[in-house]
């Protein structure tokens, strides 16, 4: 009986993703013009549905304190509170409104991740496509020194360094930036290996353009495809990375709402058969995939692989 | 005719698809080919002479059908045969020799291994027999070593041995018909000689009938009993060699024709200050030097052709008059005054009088930008051209190069042909207002007709600005439309130089000589009596 339930309610989750995605898709499809119009409606209904949820989280993140009924730090009744109005989804381990810390935690979970991964493709990628343009000694320092950081385990690494720098916001985004940076050169660096020995590398190079020229309108368009699509995993793993560090206690510091620490300092609950401490790891769990959706598309159009 | 038909394409019409769309690729041609005939099929790229040949085994590749006709092979329909039944034929009675042989052997592979598998395969014979084989038909493509060519992995022999043990592959089950798909296109014409004359004794050997698919007409002429014309998927005629050659009916075969007419008047020698002179330049890799000590001169409104085989320098020397490679010795003056022989520490203005277009447009244009943008750099960094000056410059540009400006100027390189696209190098360069123009092998990936509209773009171009070119090629056709001198280069070294007319009179440079000898000409008989005229040359020496 309630095997049949939960199927029941996976097909319809599921249908409803489907669906979901199929409106959307019609929605981008009508909105749109030209050349963004032909490629999304050529997208596949997942990668739409991963484009929704995308959209809806950060939706929630910029508008959460209009959505949140509570303010993110104040503690509004007892702790554990069932899922009744005025707290939908009950209250925490201080009595702090559930459905409000899931909103807030979007907003500063999802930014960090963001700000992270935006940071360790901006160093990454430079870095790279400077070390493949120039060659040489640079190639040779910056590749040794990345194949140094990457051979110590990432999370090791990090946590080492963030025992060292404390844990403030800051550093935790310039901690992970940097592993993951590392990981975004050698990418960078291959893709661009490839471009740079073509004629049209040497034609721009006789011309007596410069490196930086070289590199922002050479080299980067012809290897945007396969940055974009790491982008997108890279965005998921940093993500995990801080919530993976939230739950060990060295990342997002409480009271900041976070997803994360928010499935730790609930823990207790399951032991009651209580769900809510999965919520905010379902919530994870939900983006990731959503972002794969999307990224799977990307590489799919990257790899020339249409049709 | 006596001898019975072993093959009959009645008209046959193929589509490839385009998003959502068939698109017509071969109109309705008929196709008869009798027992140990050798048909040539001539047409530009895109006319369809590779589809119709690969419809002959009754295949298509990939996003194509055939929508109407039937094929016939030997009393065999193979449209309504069974995959498994054509399957069958192909490799062992109906074989495929394809354009490149270093891209269609397996390079992880044995020659032998390679030869073995289609006669093992289809039951023919058994292995050993298989080897055994192989080294006789090496033999008769004139292999050196043929017991132990076999034995080597296809990196270890050159471009002109692969090709014949591609062909010999394909003979392994002695087929009926062979299908061979621009085979020499790839292989500098001292080369292509020699696989030319094999392929033609060993069709004539074992009786076997063949298509033969080229753009080039001298090769076609030595090489088919018949020639069918095609143009974008239609027959335009079709005829005995000898009277297509002489009496070509059609217009568009006549132009074809005479393409090859195309020719440089001779130009009186050129005087004052070259823009261009090469030292004494040694240059090369690590320590293996590529160049020795060769010196010449381009003037203003002249053009020098560089002449050689590949691998012989012939482009190093552009790398080094570029400054991409400094010499070892010997130095690049620029009107009268000598290069820094690193293009980095050439000025600016170094850098725009010597401008450079390349091989292959497809890899010389960022595939990213648009034309707008490719056009419009050189202009704006030398001239420092903006805003509407600048679109004005571009579009006056592509109005020189002949491409409507309006249509062109926002697209990007993948939405041109391969003319349009080496027609944006040449505007490319010539945004830079340069003096001098190094072209390197610029026709040698385009159809004769195409090309024929880039020389005459060049020449055009030439004269309107006093540019001097310097123009690397391996084909003496073009040296003869363009050139007004000539240098030949071999093993890094200028064997001959002087003004063209003098360069096509004897005495020549032995070098030069099997050069000049070695390019086909229109005359069907041509082959045999080069080949037997240096058979007499090598028993004279014997003697």
């Amino acid at each position: 009986m309630q095997a049949t339930s939960i199927l029941l309610g996976i097909v319809i989750a599921v249908t409803a993703a489907l669906v979901s995605g199929w409106l959307f898709r019609a929605l981008l499809v009508a909105v749109t013009s030209g050349e963004l119009r032909r490629s999304f409606r050529g997208a596949p209904v997942t990668a739409s549905f991963g484009m929704l949820v995308i959209l809806l989280y950060f939706v929630v993140a910029v508008l959460a304190p209009i959505l949140a009924p509570f303010p993110e730090r104040q503690v509004v009744g007892a702790q554990y509170l069932p899922w009744e109005a005025p707290y939908y989804l009950g209250t925490d381990n201080l009595g702090r409104d559930m459905l409000t810390r899931l909103i807030y935690g979007a907003r500063n979970t999802v930014g960090i991740a963001f700000a992270t991964t935006g940071l360790a493709f901006v160093v990454g990628s430079v870095l790279g496509l400077w070390a493949a343009t120039v060659g040489g000694w640079i190639d040779q320092v910056l590749s040794r020194l990345v194949d140094a950081l990457m051979a110590i385990p990432a999370l090791i690494f990090s946590l080492l360094l963030l025992t060292i720098f404390g844990t403030s916001i800051t550093t935790l985004i310039l901690v992970i930036a940097t592993i993951d940076a590392t990981r975004v050169f050698r990418l960078a660096r291959s893709v661009a290996q490839g471009i740079v020995v073509m004629d049209f590398i040497e034609a721009a190079k006789l011309r007596g353009e410069g490196v930086w020229r070289l590199i922002s309108r050479e080299i980067l368009p012809n290897a945007l495809a396969p940055l974009v699509a790491e982008f997108g995993l890279r965005f998921c793993f940093v993500f995990l990375a801080i919530s993976a560090l939230s739950f060990l206690g060295l990342g997002i510091q409480p009271p900041t709402a976070d997803w994360g620490s928010m499935v730790r300092e609930n823990a207790t609950l399951i032991n009651f058969g209580d769900v809510t401490p999965l919520l905010p790891a379902g919530a994870i769990a939900l983006l990731t995939v959503a972002v794969n959706f999307v990224v799977d598309w990307q590489l799919h159009r990257a790899s020339g692989l249409k049709e | 005719m006596a001898k019975p038909v072993l093959l009959s394409m009645k008209d046959i019409h193929i589509d490839g698809r385009s998003g959502d769309d068939w698109l017509p690729i071969i109109k309705g041609v008929d196709l008869t080919l009798h027992k140990g005939e050798v048909l040539g099929l001539i047409g530009e790229s895109g006319a369809g002479k590779s589809t119709l040949g690969l419809a002959a085994m009754g295949f298509v590749r990939d996003g194509c059908r055939i929508s109407g006709g039937s094929i016939n092979f030997d009393g065999i329909d193979l449209m309504a045969a069974p995959e498994s039944d054509r399957r069958a034929l192909r490799g062992k009675r109906i074989a495929y020799v394809a354009q490149s042989a270093a891209a269609s052997f397996n390079p992880a592979h044995r020659l032998i291994d390679q030869y073995a598998e289609t006669p093992v395969v289809h039951d023919v014979m058994s292995r050993d027999k298989a080897e055994a084989d192989a080294v006789e038909l090496y033999r008769r493509m004139q292999l050196p070593h043929p017991e132990e060519i076999g034995f080597r992995y296809p990196h270890q022999v050159s471009g002109g041995q692969l090709q014949r043990a591609m062909t010999a592959m394909a003979m392994a089950c002695r087929p009926d018909l062979i299908i061979f798909d621009e085979p020499t296109t790839a292989l500098d014409v001292t080369t292509q000689i020699e696989v030319l004359a094999a392929i033609r004794d060993i069709v004539a050997q074992f009786d076997t009938a063949a298509i033969y698919i080229t753009h080039d007409l001298a090769v076609v002429a030595q090489m088919a009993d018949r020639i069918k014309v095609l143009l974008r998927g239609d027959e335009v005629e079709e005829a005995d060699t000898r009277t297509m050659l002489s009496a070509p009916q059609h217009d568009y075969t006549k132009t074809l024709w005479a393409v090859r007419e195309l020719a440089r008047p001779a130009q009186p020698p050129a005087a004052g200050t070259p823009v261009v002179s090469v030292k004494d330049i040694t240059a090369g890799y690590g320590s293996t030097m590529v160049l020795h000590g060769v010196s010449f001169e381009v003037h203003k409104r002249r053009t020098v052709a560089v002449v050689g085989e590949s691998g012989s320098g012939k482009s190093t020397v552009a790398r080094v008059i570029t400054g991409l490679l400094p010499p070892v010795s010997g130095e690049i003056l620029f009107e009268g005054k000598a290069l820094p022989p690193d293009y980095r520490r050439r000025t600016r203005d170094q850098l725009r009088q010597a401008q450079m277009i390349y091989q292959m447009a497809d890899t010389a244009l960022n595939p990213k930008l648009r034309l707008r943008e490719l056009i419009g750099r050189p202009a704006q960094m030398y001239l420092g051209l903006r805003g509407k000056a600048l679109t004005e410059r571009i579009r006056d540009l592509l109005r020189l190069i002949e491409l409507e400006p309006d249509a062109f100027i926002d697209r990007l390189p993948s939405e041109l042909s391969g003319g349009q696209k080496q027609r944006i190098g040449i505007a490319r360069a010539l945004a830079a207002e340069p003096r001098f123009i190094i072209c390197d092998e610029v026709t040698s990936a385009l159809d004769q007709i195409v090309a024929e509209g880039i020389l005459r773009l060049l020449e055009k171009v030439q004269d309107e600005f006093d540019l001097a070119y310097m123009f690397i090629t391996h084909d003496l056709a073009t040296v003869k439309a363009i050139a007004d001198e000539v240098v030949v280069m071999q093993n890094g070294r200028v064997v001959e130089q002087g003004p063209k007319d003098e360069m096509f009179q004897p005495p020549h440079d032995p070098y030069t000589e099997l050069l000049l000898s070695s390019v086909p000409e229109m005359d069907p008989d041509w082959l045999t009596r080069l080949l037997k005229e240096r058979a007499a040359g090598r028993a004279g020496l014997n003697a």
